[in-house]
C-alpha cells in the first residue's frame, strides 16, 4: 500500500444481473490530486465511485481507499470522504441551514452551528440559508451539495458529474472552488462529460464498458492515442470519439463471432 | 469507530424527521385527521339507536296479557310487529330471511301461568348480526315486562317490589356475545394506529430511497439500528397524540366511561406502536417505491381487522383463523385495551396478551435490522 496514494484499487469488478459493469479496473489517484473521470453514459463511472467509497461490493479484486480496505473498513472510509451523488440526495424539504446542521450532527463535528455558519459563508449559501433546497436552482442546488459534502473536512471528495445541468458562469465558480479546496491538500475525483473542465484536472482516465482506455495528463492521453500523426492539433474530444469508435467496432466484432 | 450508538445522531434523525413531518401539510393533517373521522363514522354507529324495527310474533297464548305485551312492546317505538308466525319453523324462516329482526314466542298458557304467579318464560329470538342494532332494542322489552303487564295484574302480583311476573329470555343469535358499542372505541385504537404507523413508517423509508435521499444517508456514517430507531420513535408520539385524541373525542363527543387505568394503556400502548412501526420499517426495507409500500401495509391491514376481533368475534371464528389472528399484534391489543377500558384489568390480567406483542415486536424487529442494507448491493 502506498501512502502517497488517496485511491488505490486493482482489478476491480461488479456485475449486475451477469453484465459486468466494471470490468477489471485499477486505478491510482495520487494525494492531493484532481483526478477527471471521463466515459460515455453508462460506461461505470457512478458505479467505480461507489465501490471505491464502499456503497458497492466489488465482486472481485482489492483496493484501499484512503488507506482502508475497500472491502472491509467502509466505515472509516466514510467518515473521512465526502461524497457529492449523481442526483440531488439532500432532502428538498429541509431548507439549506437544515440540511447541514442534519449533515454535521450525523458526522458528529464538533460544534455543529458554527460548522454550518462556516460553510455557508465559504459557499456563498448563507443569504439563502432559509430557502428550501427544493426550491434552488440547478446551480444552488449543487452548491449545497458541495457544502454538505465538505463540512466535514474529508480528506477525499468524489464528486459525480457535479456541474450537469449547470450554467457556464456557476460552473467556472464551482471549479474555482475546487481548485481552492485542492489547494488546502484535499484530494478530488470528478466525473464529467465536460471537456473544459477535464482540462482543468490534473489527471484524467477515460472509461467505456467498464475497461479503462486510457489515463494520463491530457497531453498524454493526447499523445498516446496516436492521432497527432493523423490530425494537426487534435482535443481531447477527438481522442473519446476516435477511441470509441475502436471499442465499439472490436464489441461488435466480439458479437458476431 | 462510529461503531457505537450514537444518541447525537439518533438526535439528527428525529429532528429531520419531526422538520419534514411539519412541512408535509396533508401528511400532518392526516395523522390527525384520520382518528378524529373515523371516530365520528364510527361514532354514529355507536350512538345510533335503531327504532320501528321489524318484528314478528309467535303466540301460542291469545290473552289479554299477550296483547297488552305486544302493544307495550309496539308503544316503546323499538319494534314494528309485521308478522305473525304460525309455527317454529315459520318463525325461524322469517328471522333467518331477514324478514325481521325479532320473533317473539309467546308461549301456552301464557296468562294462566302468570295469574298462578309461575312467571312463565317470553322467549325474544334476535338476530344480533348487527349487535349496535338490536342492543336497544332486546334492552327495553325487559323494562316492558314490568311495566306492561303490572297495568294489568291484580292482587298480590302487582304489589310493589314483587318480581317481574314474566321471565324474559332473549336469545341473540349469530353472535353469541352480542358485544356492546362500547367495544367499538377500545377496538378503534387500535385500528387506527395500526393503519396509520404502519403506513407512516413504510413511507417514510421508500421516500428516502425514491427521492435518492437513501444514497446520501447511506454514505454519512450512521447506524442502521440509529436510521431504524430515528424513523420510529417520532411516530411513537404520534401515536400517543392520536390515541389521546380518540379518547377525548370518545368521551366528550359520545360520553364512552372509562373504567380502568390511562396509565396502564399508555404503557402497553408504547409497545403496540413500536411493534407496528417495526412492520412498516419492515415493509419499507422490502418496497421499491411508495406505491408497493401503501400495497404491503393494506395486506397487514386487511386480516388485522378482520381477524383480531374488531369486525367479528374473535371466538366465532375457525381455528386456523384464530391462529392467525393470535399472531397479530392488534389482536392482543384490543384484548388489552377492552380489559383495561371496560373491565378494570390490572397488569396480570393483561401480561399474556402483552407478552404476545412483545414477542412480535423483537421478531419483526430482528428482520428488518437484517433486511436493512448499509450498502446498495
Ligand atoms: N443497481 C444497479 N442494478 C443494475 N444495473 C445497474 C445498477 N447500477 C448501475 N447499473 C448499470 O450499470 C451500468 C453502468 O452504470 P453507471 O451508473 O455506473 O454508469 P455511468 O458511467 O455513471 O453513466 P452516466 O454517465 O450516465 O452517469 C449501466 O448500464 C447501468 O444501467
Ligand atoms: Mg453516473
Amino acid at each position: 500500500m502506498n501512502p502517497a496514494l488517496a485511491i488505490d484499487v486493482r482489478g476491480l469488478t461488479k456485475s449486475f444481473g451477469g453484465t459486468k459493469v466494471v470490468d477489471g479496473l485499477d486505478m491510482q489517484v495520487a494525494r492531493g490530486e484532481i483526478y477527471g473521470f471521463l466515459g460515455p453514459n453508462g460506461s461505470g463511472k457512478t458505479t467505480t465511485i461507489r465501490l471505491i467509497c464502499g456503497l458497492l461490493t466489488p465482486d472481485g479484486g482489492e483496493g484501499s481507499c484512503l488507506g482502508h480496505d475497500v472491502r472491509s473498513e467502509s466505515e472509516a472510509i466514510k467518515r473521512e470522504t465526502g461524497y457529492m451523488t449523481q442526483r440531488f440526495s439532500l432532502y428538498e424539504d429541509l431548507s439549506i441551514r437544515e440540511n447541514l446542521e442534519f449533515v454535521a450532527s450525523i458526522y458528529g463535528i464538533a460544534k455543529p452551528k458554527h460548522a454550518v455558519k462556516e460553510t455557508l459563508e465559504k459557499l456563498n449559501l448563507a443569504d439563502r440559508s432559509h430557502q428550501l433546497a427544493g426550491n434552488l436552482s440547478g446551480g444552488w442546488k449543487q452548491r449545497l451539495a458541495l457544502a454538505a459534502a465538505i463540512m466535514h473536512k474529508p480528506k477525499l471528495l468524489l464528486l459525480d458529474e457535479p456541474t450537469a445541468g449547470v450554467d457556464p458562469k456557476a460552473r467556472r465558480e464551482f471549479w474555482d472552488e475546487i481548485h481552492v479546496l485542492a489547494a488546502e491538500g484535499l484530494t478530488v475525483l470528478v466525473s464529467t462529460h465536460y471537456m473544459d473542465e477535464a482540462e482543468r484536472c490534473h489527471k484524467i482516465c477515460y472509461l467505456a464498458y467498464g475497461k479503462l482506455l486510457a489515463r494520463g495528463t491530457v497531453d498524454e492521453v493526447i499523445e498516446q492515442s496516436g492521432l497527432r500523426a493523423l490530425k494537426a492539433s487534435p482535443t481531447l474530444e477527438d481522442v473519446f470519439v476516435h477511441l470509441m469508435r475502436d471499442v465499439t467496432d472490436n464489441f461488435a466484432r466480439r458479437k458476431a463471432g | 469507530m462510529s461503531a457505537r450508538f450514537s444518541l447525537r445522531r439518533l438526535g439528527a434523525m428525529i429532528r429531520k424527521e419531526f422538520i419534514q413531518m411539519r412541512r408535509d401539510r396533508l401528511t400532518f393533517a392526516m395523522m390527525l385527521g384520520v382518528p378524529v373521522m373515523q371516530l365520528i363514522l364510527f361514532g354514529y354507529a355507536i350512538n345510533a339507536d335503531p327504532k320501528h324495527l321489524p318484528a314478528a310474533i309467535h303466540a301460542q297464548d291469545h290473552s289479554a296479557f299477550a296483547r297488552s305485551f305486544v302493544k307495550g312492546m309496539e308503544n316503546s317505538d323499538y319494534f314494528r310487529f309485521v308478522a305473525t308466525a304460525e309455527s317454529e319453523a315459520e318463525a325461524d324462516e322469517l328471522i333467518r330471511s331477514g324478514k325481521v329482526q325479532f320473533v317473539l314466542h309467546i308461549p301456552p298458557q301464557f296468562s294462566r301461568d302468570i295469574e298462578r304467579g309461575l312467571r312463565p318464560q317470553i322467549l325474544l329470538d334476535a338476530d344480533a348480526t348487527d349487535p349496535a342494532a338490536t342492543g336497544n332494542a332486546a334492552a327495553s322489552i325487559q323494562f316492558l315486562a314490568a311495566s306492561v303487564l303490572a297495568r294489568d295484574l291484580k292482587g298480590p302480583l302487582a304489589a310493589q317490589g314483587a318480581p317481574s311476573p314474566v321471565d324474559v329470555v332473549i336469545h341473540r343469535r349469530y353472535n353469541a356475545e352480542g358485544r356492546t358499542e362500547l367495544n367499538i372505541v377500545p377496538g378503534l385504537i387500535g385500528v387506527i394506529l395500526t393503519m396509520t404507523m404502519i403506513i407512516f413508517t413504510a413511507l417514510a423509508m421508500t421516500r428516502e430511497t425514491e427521492r435518492g435521499t437513501m444514497e446520501n444517508l447511506l454514505t454519512m456514517p450512521v447506524r442502521p439500528i440509529e436510521v431504524m430507531m430515528g424513523k420510529i420513535l417520532p411516530y411513537i408520539i404520534i401515536g400517543y397524540v392520536q390515541t389521546a385524541v380518540v379518547l377525548a373525542a370518545a368521551w366528550w363527543l359520545f360520553e364512552v366511561p372509562f373504567a380502568g387505568s390511562l396509565g396502564l394503556l399508555a404503557f402497553v400502548l408504547f409497545f403496540f406502536v413500536a411493534a407496528n412501526l417495526a412492520v412498516g420499517f419492515t415493509f419499507s426495507t422490502l418496497a421499491r417505491n411508495q406505491l408497493q409500500a401503501v400495497q404491503m401495509t393494506i395486506f397487514f391491514f386487511l386480516p388485522s381487522i378482520l381477524l383480531s376481533g374488531f369486525m367479528f368475534p374473535f371466538r366465532g371464528m375457525p381455528e386456523w383463523a384464530q391462529w392467525l389472528g393470535e399472531a397479530l399484534p392488534l389482536t392482543h391489543f384490543l384484548r388489552i385495551t377492552r380489559g383495561i377500558l371496560l373491565k378494570e384489568n390490572g397488569f396480570p390480567e393483561i401480561a399474556p396478551d402483552l407478552a404476545a406483542i412483545l414477542a412480535f415486536l423483537l421478531v419483526v424487529s430482528l428482520v428488518s435490522l437484517n433486511r436493512y442494507r448499509q450498502t446498495l448491493d
